[in-house]
This record gives C-alpha cells, sequence and structure tokens, in this order.
C-alpha cells in the first residue's frame, strides 16, 4: 500500500526498482493481504467451478439422478433414497450443493466472457471514435447511442426470444448490452486524453496513428475501464440472473447460479430460504473476491498512482 | 401498509354517517383496517378496459360482473342461475324465450328493459378496436325480438344447446348511455353504468379498480361500501401485499406460500377444483420424426412415434401424475383422466387418470420397436399456468426413468403460443379452460379432426384425427335434448381418451387466501368476485 | 452552437427511425399477438377478425409505413390490448417512473459521492474499507433479490413500509408526485432504494477511484503546498476535477435507471412505464414497445445531449463541436 500514499517516501520503491516488471507486479499486488486473500478465494471458486464434475455429490444437469419426490428437502434432511443432502435440495430435488458448483461454472463463463468480449469490441470502437474524430466518430457515437437508448434488459429480452435459450445466446445477448457503454466510457477518457502533451509529442514524432492510440493512449485510458468491467462482471451475473427471472436466459434444467436464486426466490416468504440463499451466497462470494482482487489490479497497473 | 388512499380516507368520513347501522358489524369482524367497510383484493392479471364488451379474456370477465350483469349468471360450481332474466327456454331448435327481471334499475337510475337487452347483443360483438371480441358468443344469433318491455325472442341460425351459457358472458349495458359511448367512455367511468351490485370509481390500468356499493341493488346488499382491486401481478409481490396487510384478499396464491399460508392462523385458504386441465400434445401432424424427436443418436426417426398409440399410452403410462399433484402443485391440483372434473357436463365417470406404470411403458416403448427409447424435447411456457416450468421438468425425470433423453426448454408464453400454433414443436405441455362448462366443446376445441374452416379442432396442435370420434362429438354438439347429448359426449370422451389422443395431467385448482373474518366463495371459473366475499359473523 | 443544435437533432431522428425499424423486426420475430389477445375459446373467424382490426394482416413494411406516417403527426398508434392511444397510455405511466428514477439518483448521488470521497480519501481506513466492502455488496446482488428482501424485512417482518404500490399523490407543476406525504414517501421509499442500491455502489467505486487519482494530482499538491485547508482542497480543488467523469456516468446512469426500473416496478408493483413495457412484451403489444421506446430515446438524447453540454461547462478543453465529430 505503499505507493498508495502520496506522501509517502519513495526511497523504498526505489530499492526495488530494478526487479523485472512482473515480478514488480508480483509485489505490489501482494502489498494488500486483502486482496491475496480475495486471489485465494477467487483461485478456489474458480477450481470448484473447473472440478465440479469431480466434486459435486450428483450430477444436477442429469434429469435421471433427480427425484421431484425428494423436492424442498431442508439442509441436513435425508431423501427417501437415504442420501444426507448438506445443503437440501430446489423444488426438482436437484442437491444444492451441486447445483452451486455447477452453477458457478456457467455464471462465471457467462461473467467473464461476455465482459472480455464486450470490453474489447468496447475498447476498440471508442478509441477509434475519440483519436479519429470526423465521420467515423459521428458514426459509432450514434450507434452507440441507438444501442444505450434500448434498456439493456429490452435488448437481451428481445435476442433471447429470437435466439432461444443456451449459454452462447446469452454471451451474445450480454455482450450486445454493454460494449457500447465501454465504448462511451473509453471515449470520453481518450477525449481528454488526447488533448494531453504526450500525444500532442508522439504526433511531433510522427508515430503512426495505431501507435499512438493503443501503445500510448490506450494505457492512460485503462483506469477507469478496469472500475467499469470489475463492476460489469458482476453486472453481467446479476443481469443473466435477472433475464433468468425474467424467463429467458438459462435452460431450466441446466441452472447458473442466477437461474438458482431464482427459482428460490419464489420459496424465500414461504420459509424455504435455502433454495435461493445458498447461491446468493455463493454468488456474494465470488464477486466479492473478484472485486477485491480487481481493485489492487487496478491500483498496481494505474501508472499515475505511482511516481 | 394502510390502506389510506386519498380517496378512500374522504370516503371513510362519508361512509360513517351512511353505515351507522353497520357499525357493529365492523368493529367485532376481526379484518384488519376494514373500518369503513372496505375491502382490497390482490388480482394477478391486469384488467385492461372497463368495457364489458372490449376484451373478453377471464379477469376482465370477472370484473365488469360487479358493474355490469348478465341475463344468464353462473354460480360457484359454473351451473347456470337466472340473472337479469329470470327464466328461459328453447320454444323449438332456433328460438329461444327470455323472461327478464322486472324493478331493476342502471345505477342512472333509469329501468332495465327489453330494449337494453337488444342493444347489447347487438354491441358486444362490434366494439372498435377489440383485441378479442364477443362475436363467438353472438355469432349464432340472427336476430333478437323485443316481444313487451320485459320478454325478449332470440333467434338462432342452427341449433344453438349452448345458447344460455353463451349469453352468461355477455353483459348487458344501458341502452341510453351505450348508444353514445366508445370504450374510453367506460375507462375513464362516465359511461360504465350497469344493474351490478357495485357501481364504478375509479380505474387506472395496471394499477387499480376502485368500485362503491350501489344500495339499491335488486339483489340485496353487499357487505362492502368500497372494493379497491389492486392488479398485483408478481406472485411474490401479492403475497407480500396480503402478509403486509395492503390486501385482504388474493387469488392464486404462489404454490410455494399454500403451506406456509395455510398453518398461519391470521390468514385462511379456499381453493377449488377449476375447468383448466394442463394436458400434452402429440404433434402427429408429421409422417417421420416430428420437430425435436429423433432416434438417441440424433438421426431422425422412419416414422412418428406418436401415431403409435402404444407410444402415446407409454407416455402417459410413464407420468407419476399423483408426484407431480403432491410435490409440484403442493396438493393443490387433482389427477386428470379427461378433460374436465367430473363435477362437469358430459364427463364420464368411468375415466380414471392413468395408472403410473414406468415398467408397462417400458414393455410397450420396447413393442412399438422402441427398446432402446428415443430423444425429445420437452417444450413448455414458463409464466402462463401454475408451475409450468417445473412440471415440464418432473415430466422430464419421469421419462428418462422409462429410458428417453430428453430435453427441457421451456419459454415465455409470448413465444411459445406462436410456436406452438406453427407445430414448431413435437411434446407440447398445454393448458385448457372451458369456459363453458361442458366437455364436448373441449373436445371440439383439442381434439377433433383439424377443420378451421368448420371451427372443429382450431387449437388441436396435435392434430390428432379419429374419423370416427369425430363423428360421435359431431352430431352430439347438435343434439337438443340435454340427456342424450351428456351421453353421447360421455362416448366420444370415452373413445378419445382410450386412444390417448391427448395426456392429461391434472385440473388446477383456484385459490384464495383471505384475511381470517373473511370468506370468499370461491368459484370452478376463476374468477375473483368481492361478491362472493363476506365476513364470517 | 447552434449548428451543433441541429446536427445532433438530425442525427438524432435518425436513431429514432432505425430502432423503431428494429423494434417492428423484433417483435415480429419474437411471435404473433394474436396468439395472446383472442381467447383461445374463440373461432378461426374471429382470430381473422381481429387481425384485421389491428392491421396485422397486411405485410410487415406495410404497417411499418402506416406507422411512420402515423408518428410524424404525432400519433404512434392504439395499444393492442388497451385499445387507448400508446402514447397517452405512457405518458400518463412516465411522471410514476420519472419520480422513481429521479428519487432513486438522488439517493445513489447524495450518499454515494460523499462515501466515495471519505473512501478516496482514506483508502486504507477502517471506513474507507467498510465503505468499499459495502459497495461489493451493492452491486453484486440481483435488483430483484434486494428486492424482495427489503419487502421481506421492511414489509412484512416490521411492517414499517408498504409492500407495493404508489401511495397519494399531489399536483406539483401539473406533474402528480407522491413525494410530498407520508403516505405517498412511504410508498415511494423502498422502491427507490431497491433501485438506487446498484447505482449508489458504482458512484462510491467511480468517486473513490477519481479522488485517488487526484490526490496525486500536481494541482492538488500545489494547493496543499499553498496552505490552503483541507476543507477547500476537496471542495474546490479536487470535487470540481473528478466531476467530468461522474456527471457522464450519472447521466447515462440515469437512463439506465428508467431501464431497470423495470424490474424494481414489477416486484414492487409501481405503476410505471417499466412494469408497462414488461407487461407489453409479454401481450407483444407492439405499438406500446415502439412508443415507450420512442419516449426513452427522445429523454436519452435530451439527457446526452445536456451530459455533453454540462461536461464544456467543466472541462474547457472539451468543445462541444469535437465531441459530436467536428475534427480539430
Amino acid at each position: 500500500m505503499l505507493g498508495l500514499r502520496p506522501t509517502s517516501q519513495p526511497s523504498a520503491k526505489m530499492a526495488t526498482y530494478v526487479q523485472t516488471p512482473f515480478g514488480r507486479f508480483c509485489r505490489e499486488f501482494a502489498e494488500s493481504r486483502l486482496a491475496l486473500l480475495g486471489l485465494a478465494v477467487l483461485v478456489g471458486v474458480m477450481v470448484v467451478a473447473l472440478a465440479a464434475p469431480l466434486l459435486a455429490p450428483q450430477n444436477p444437469y442429469d434429469l435421471a439422478q433427480l427425484d421431484v419426490l425428494d423436492g424442498k428437502l431442508a439442509p441436513g434432511e435425508q431423501s427417501m433414497g437415504g442420501k444426507t443432502y448438506l445443503l437440501g435440495t430446489d423444488d426438482q430435488g436437484r442437491d444444492m450443493l451441486s447445483g452451486i458448483f455447477y452453477g458457478l461454472r456457467i455464471s462465471l463463463s457467462v461473467g467473464v466472457m461476455s465482459t472480455l468480449f464486450a470490453l474489447g469490441l468496447g475498447l476498440a470502437f471508442g478509441m477509434v471514435a475519440a483519436y479519429f474524430g470526423g465521420w467515423v466518430d459521428t458514426i459509432i457515437m450514434r450507434i452507440v447511442d441507438i444501442q444505450l437508448s434500448f434498456p439493456s434488459i429490452l435488448i437481451a429480452l428481445i435476442l433471447l426470444a429470437v435466439f432461444g435459450q443456451g449459454v452462447d445466446k446469452v454471451i451474445i445477448a450480454l455482450v450486445a448490452v454493454q460494449w457500447a457503454y465501454y465504448a462511451r466510457t473509453v471515449r470520453a477518457a481518450a477525449l481528454v486524453e488526447r488533448q494531453k502533451e504526450y500525444v500532442e509529442a508522439a504526433k511531433v514524432l510522427a508515430l503512426s496513428k495505431p501507435r499512438i492510440v493503443f501503445r500510448h493512449m490506450l494505457p492512460n485510458c485503462l483506469p477507469p475501464l478496469i472500475v467499469v468491467a470489475t463492476v460489469q462482471v458482476a453486472h453481467a451475473i446479476s443481469l443473466e440472473a435477472t433475464l433468468s427471472f425474467l424467463g429467458l436466459g438459462m435452460p431450466i434444467t441446466e441452472p447458473s447460479l442466477g437461474l438458482l436464486i431464482s427459482n428460490g426466490f419464489t420459496y424465500l416468504m414461504s420459509g424455504k430460504y435455502w433454495i435461493s440463499f445458498y447461491p446468493g451466497l455463493a454468488l456474494l462470494i465470488t464477486i466479492v473476491a473478484i472485486n477485491l482482487v480487481a481493485d489492487q489490479l487496478r491500483d498496481v497497473l494505474n501508472p499515475r498512482l505511482k511516481k | 401498509m394502510t390502506l389510506a388512499h386519498l380517496h378512500s380516507v374522504r370516503k371513510m368520513r362519508l361512509m360513517s354517517f351512511i353505515c351507522l347501522g353497520f357499525s357493529i358489524l365492523a368493529i367485532t369482524s376481526s379484518v384488519a383496517k376494514t373500518k369503513a367497510r372496505e375491502v382490497s383484493i390482490g388480482l394477478q392479471a391486469a384488467i385492461t378496459s372497463m368495457d364489458p364488451h372490449y376484451h373478453n379474456v377471464g379477469p376482465n370477465n370477472s370484473l365488469v360482473r360487479h358493474v355490469f350483469e348478465s341475463l344468464v349468471h353462473i354460480d360457484e360450481n359454473q351451473k347456470l342461475v337466472p340473472g337479469l332474466a329470470t327464466s328461459w327456454k328453447a320454444l323449438d331448435d332456433l328460438t329461444w324465450e327470455f323472461k327478464l327481471r322486472k324493478n331493476v334499475r342502471f345505477h342512472d337510475g333509469s329501468p332495465f328493459t327489453a330494449e337494453d337487452v337488444a342493444f347489447s347483443i347487438k354491441r358486444a360483438p362490434n366494439v372498435p378496436n377489440s383485441p378479442s371480441s364477443f362475436a363467438t358468443f353472438t355469432r349464432s344469433i340472427a336476430d333478437v325480438k323485443i316481444v313487451d318491455s320485459h320478454t325478449v325472442i332470440v333467434k338462432t341460425t342452427s341449433a344453438n344447446v349452448l345458447l344460455p351459457s353463451d349469453l352468461a358472458v355477455v353483459r348487458i349495458i344501458s341502452k341510453n348511455v351505450g348508444e353514445k359511448a366508445s370504450t374510453e367512455d367506460y375507462n375513464s367511468g362516465k359511461a360504465a353504468i350497469g344493474t351490478g351490485p357495485y357501481k364504478f370509481q375509479e380505474y387506472i390500468p395496471n394499477q387499480r379498480v376502485v368500485l362503491k356499493a350501489n344500495y339499491g341493488y335488486w339483489g340485496g346488499e353487499e357487505p362492502w361500501d368500497v372494493v379497491t382491486f389492486k392488479m398485483l401481478t408478481n406472485p411474490a409481490a401479492r403475497v407480500a401485499a396480503l402478509l403486509s396487510g395492503d390486501v385482504q384478499m388474493i387469488e392464486t396464491v404462489p404454490t410455494a406460500d399454500i403451506v406456509k399460508l395455510s398453518k398461519d392462523a391470521k390468514y385462511s385458504l379456499v381453493d377449488k377444483i377449476s375447468n383448466r386441465v394442463i394436458y400434452v400434445h402429440l404433434n402427429q401432424s408429421t409422417e417421420k420424426s416430428p420437430p425435436f424427436v429423433t432416434a438417441k443418436d440424433g438421426k431422425p426417426l422412419d416414422k412418428n412415434p406418436f401415431r403409435d398409440l402404444r407410444v402415446r399410452k407409454a407416455l402417459s403410462m410413464a407420468i407419476n401424475r399423483d408426484a407431480i399433484v403432491s410435490r409440484v402443485m403442493e396438493g393443490k391440483a387433482q389427477s386428470a383422466g379427461q378433460l374436465l372434473p367430473e363435477i362437469f357436463f358430459g364427463t364420464s365417470k368411468k375415466l380414471k387418470p392413468q395408472k403410473f406404470d414406468p415398467d408397462g411403458a417400458k414393455r410397450l416403448l420396447a413393442e412399438a420397436g422402441y427398446p432402446n427409447g428415443f430423444q425429445m424435447t420437452i417444450h413448455g411456457p414458463n409464466n402462463r399456468y401454475i408451475n409450468d416450468a417445473n412440471i415440464a421438468q418432473a415430466l422430464a425425470q419421469m421419462y428418462t426413468r422409462i429410458g428417453l433423453d430428453i430435453k427441457v426448454e421451456t419459454m415465455p408464453s409470448s413465444v411459445y403460443f406462436t410456436r406452438a400454433s406453427k407445430l414448431e414443436f413435437g411434446f407440447m405441455l398445454l393448458g385448457w379452460g372451458t369456459e363453458s362448462g361442458e366437455q364436448g366443446s373441449a373436445m371440439r376445441s383439442l381434439l377433433a379432426t383439424h377443420d378451421t374452416a368448420k371451427g372443429m379442432g382450431v387449437t388441436n396442435r396435435g392434430r390428432y384425427s379419429n374419423a370416427e370420434f369425430d363423428k360421435v362429438l359431431s352430431d352430439a354438439l347438435v343434439t337438443m335434448d340435454e340427456k342424450k347429448r351428456e351421453a353421447m359426449i360421455i362416448k366420444a370422451a370415452e373413445m378419445v381418451m382410450a386412444d390417448v389422443g391427448l395426456i392429461p395431467l391434472h385440473y388446477e385448482f383456484s385459490t384464495w387466501a383471505t384475511t381470517k373474518g373473511l370468506k370468499y366463495a370461491a368459484r370452478t371459473d376463476q374468477y375473483t368476485l368481492a361478491i362472493g366475499l363476506k365476513p364470517t359473523k | 452552437m447552434f449548428n451543433y443544435f441541429l446536427r445532433r437533432f438530425g442525427q438524432s431522428l435518425l436513431v429514432l427511425i432505425a430502432m423503431s425499424c428494429l423494434v417492428f423486426l423484433g417483435v415480429f420475430a419474437i411471435g404473433n399477438p394474436i396468439d395472446l389477445l383472442v381467447n383461445p375459446q374463440a373461432d378461426e373467424i374471429e382470430r381473422v377478425r381481429t387481425t384485421a382490426a389491428l392491421g396485422l394482416d397486411r405485410p410487415l413494411y406495410e404497417q411499418y409505413l402506416t406507422f411512420l406516417k402515423g408518428a410524424a403527426s404525432g400519433d404512434l398508434g392504439r395499444s393492442f390490448v388497451f385499445g387507448v392511444p400508446a402514447l397517452e397510455l405512457i405518458l400518463s405511466k412516465m411522471p410514476a417512473t420519472i419520480e422513481l428514477a429521479f428519487f432513486a439518483m438522488v439517493i445513489a448521488v447524495a450518499i454515494g459521492i460523499p462515501l466515495g470521497l471519505v473512501a478516496g480519501l482514506r483508502p486504507d481506513g477502517l471506513i474507507g474499507r467498510g465503505i468499499m466492502a459495502f459497495s461489493i455488496v451493492g452491486f453484486s446482488l440481483p435488483t430483484f433479490w434486494v428486492g424482495l428482501v427489503l419487502i421481506m424485512f421492511f414489509a412484512v417482518q416490521l411492517g414499517w413500509l408498504p409492500s407495493n404500490g404508489r401511495g397519494e399523490t399531489t399536483l406539483l407543476f401539473g406533474m402528480p408526485v407522491s413525494f410530498l406525504s407520508w403516505d405517498g414517501l412511504s410508498h415511494l421509499l423502498l422502491p427507490a432504494l431497491n433501485l438506487a442500491l446498484f447505482k449508489l455502489s458504482l458512484l462510491i467505486r467511480l468517486t473513490r477511484a477519481q479522488v485517488r487519482e487526484a490526490v496525486l494530482q500536481d494541482y492538488v499538491k500545489f494547493a496543499r503546498a499553498k496552505g490552503l485547508s483541507h476543507g477547500r482542497v476537496i471542495g474546490v480543488h479536487i470535487l470540481k476535477n473528478i466531476m467530468i467523469p461522474i456527471v457522464t456516468v450519472i447521466g447515462l446512469e440515469f437512463g439506465s435507471v428508467i431501464a431497470f426500473a423495470i424490474v424494481t416496478e414489477s416486484i414492487f408493483a409501481w405503476p410505471g412505464t417499466g412494469k408497462l413495457l414488461i407487461d407489453s412484451i409479454n401481450q407483444l403489444d407492439r405499438p406500446v414497445i415502439v412508443a415507450y421506446l420512442m419516449v426513452i430515446v427522445t429523454l436519452f438524447i435530451a439527457i446526452n445531449f445536456m451530459v455533453d453540454l454540462v461536461y464544456s461547462l467543466l472541462d474547457p478543453r472539451v468543445r462541444l463541436g469535437q465531441s459530436s465529430g467536428g475534427g480539430r
């Protein structure tokens, strides 16, 4: 956390300046114990998600293993077959623990994939618009305007209604919903950057346009983007849950965390809290971990925070 | 938390004068916050208009019943009872005579006469912009003759045994008012003048309808001064509104909350079997593989398995209906063996729900040439019927146990029904509420050979076709004699159910929850009426 | 300035046309409204009649042209379901949504920016971390889930606030608002909080990030070196400089708040446009969907325009002509 305090002595930093950039990055990242904890949890969550088929006591997507007669068992209760369900079962007799493991897998991949694609798309369009200006900017920003003037839910709703259900379709819908947002944020940041001396300098040096845009301006536009992107991973996961809540998105037999939560939603009031609560908890832990890591990443990566 | 909306506060003062005599009743009843004999009811669907002839859908037909009445009324069990007509009879195959009730007045004080009846029947099918008109109910009518001020003769173009039940849905409006009124005038209340026990006070789309008592009602006074219907389409919001005291009654209690509410002494729950059956249509329209049905390796089948009675029967036997009823529906349903529960007209006492027999189902599949099963996708809506998506999943579980490979795809009804009508699915989960309350009309829509020109099998999405059954059914539909007709309908039903023309699953129960101290007379037609809601003391 | 406005207006018109076209195709792709509107018991004649009455029997491009012709004269068509002019229907529901969104935004700004400021100035303190932890929780949970928990807790368990609906309204400048009476306010509180939570968290994070960068900038160091009071440094120098991105985001988010009100409105049965939209999508009530989007897009373009204006006021380096592609 040393580098974060504006008034801290620069000498401590100087001493380690000789390391490789990656080594320095790791060291600086490790300065926050909270971030390390977040990283540990995130790695744990990812391992669980990847190894779900090995860890889960049941394959919650295999209908032959479910029995509706075992539905809505409370945590710790025994099924008719004598099995004990640690976190109870949902209304279809799906083991909640297994459901959460598998659900994590889907939610994470949906959140991360859609954010990456959207970020890439938004970044490219935003930078291009800001740098080139003129009609390129006009066209891109008008498309962005169209995009942003649709309520995101409505775009996703229409897209999913047309496409049908499935992980890939949800990712497409989420990318379509989010890319414009990045484009606009990048453009706003880049517009300010473009006025700065170093860009002028680069131009004087007759560097190529793409080089100026992607090597020089891009890194300086990143900090606000990282903030937005971390928020958006969480947002993507929760938007996916909302779509499931509205009846579109994941197939009901292969629930994501979001779908598990919304399935349990109907039972919240009747005291069967576990159907909604535990997936909610898993979602919360995952997102908090992502954000702890991302926060520290941003601090470390921000060129202006370390002088 | 509190009911004190602006209007109700004002109303309360006014009411305290009017209902001094009832104040003791109001105090002793343990109903929370109903000082001025007010009650709020949470509805599950939006009311789209206050014009009784604008939109022919259940929620509208139910709500306008408070303000407007019909010649014939429908009681809790869907039996016809006298309404604005005191009696009716068929003079011959094409002629009906209705004797009208005397000394009935509209809310504006004008008397109710035969003129109003003739006018209403004329207006009902011809409302501009109507998204679903009442023409279906008046199509058989050739002419309405006014004999005297309180007698009308209705002539039909062909024998229509269902005319009285058709007219039960057509509300009577005042001719004087209606002649100059548009749908907007009914929504604003200007023209919403009927003969019913409640008068219009306020209608805000997607929000609420407020009614006040019509103290001069011919049928005697109602127990409420002000009734507010709130449109609470989200089930959880509806329950929350009841629990927090915002409303005193809700309809369609989510099954998830039924156990809890029935245990809670502060609320009481009533339910009644409804006229809605949940069933499965099997797409028999194709020679070869129907949509979404293939061999296990994904290759198309060389013939349509659903055209084989053994397969249809196996698919019915594999269903554990009791498990669906007890677990998915929390007991608020009844296993079905035909299209309507036995209390209705034209239902067979012999048709019991198919027994659960997975081994027998496997044997039948093997006999039919599918010893290793096949692959299919179950399609169903996820916001139309009670727990529809869960039923689809439960079915999937049961079919995997007889060796089929099953996928489930559920979707909003806006997408689902269009695709289902285009026969884009193989195995379709559907529901049907028989508003007429007799099985002949249900079979005519769902099972008769598809022929839109004749109006037969209009909603037959399975394209099941059985000439022998068609013959018995169409003969039954034109038989005027009640007894004979019922026997023929029963015969047709027994034929088609033995042939598994479709797979009935269960009859939905309609449920209502009220705060303690109120009692609702539950109805089979799923209507929620303040008219049936009474304090217990 | 005038040129800029004119160009912006022309572009916006194109946006509106492109969008209405997309919606027409989108709704067409989803399904046929007749399947939902007409009573399933009705016969084929009735279906044909309704199809014709609603103009759905004509080819799609013809329907679209009819719509454009009407739209040019301010008529956006009649709702299939309610039979009243769609625009009228939406405008009658608009005040409720605007009030909810505005109130939510006020909550988000009033709480989010100060908290973000504190967290940015004291990033390592207990309070700063606590605020960040709260913000993480705030945007982690899906809106609908939070909504239900709020109802469970405040309405059902504690009985402090009503669970749904809009309370008593009073007219303010001709617009019915509900925050002027306790009954109205009590109805408004929970949904507004529900809707604000996500934006609140976003604002906290954004403000914090901006503040942390700002305190390192030379002008802040310089101001400090000059011996300006702590309060003045924060109030004048830091706040003014972090406002640019924050105003952008607030502007952008206001639109998305209105859109996200869909979920909140449907849980709290708040009688606004969002709920109307969801119902209309479920019913495939195309005229209402299109009209809703037209109104929202118009509103949105107006907001964007204002954001750009405020932007140029706050940061003299950004000139209006440039943001719309004037080049240099």
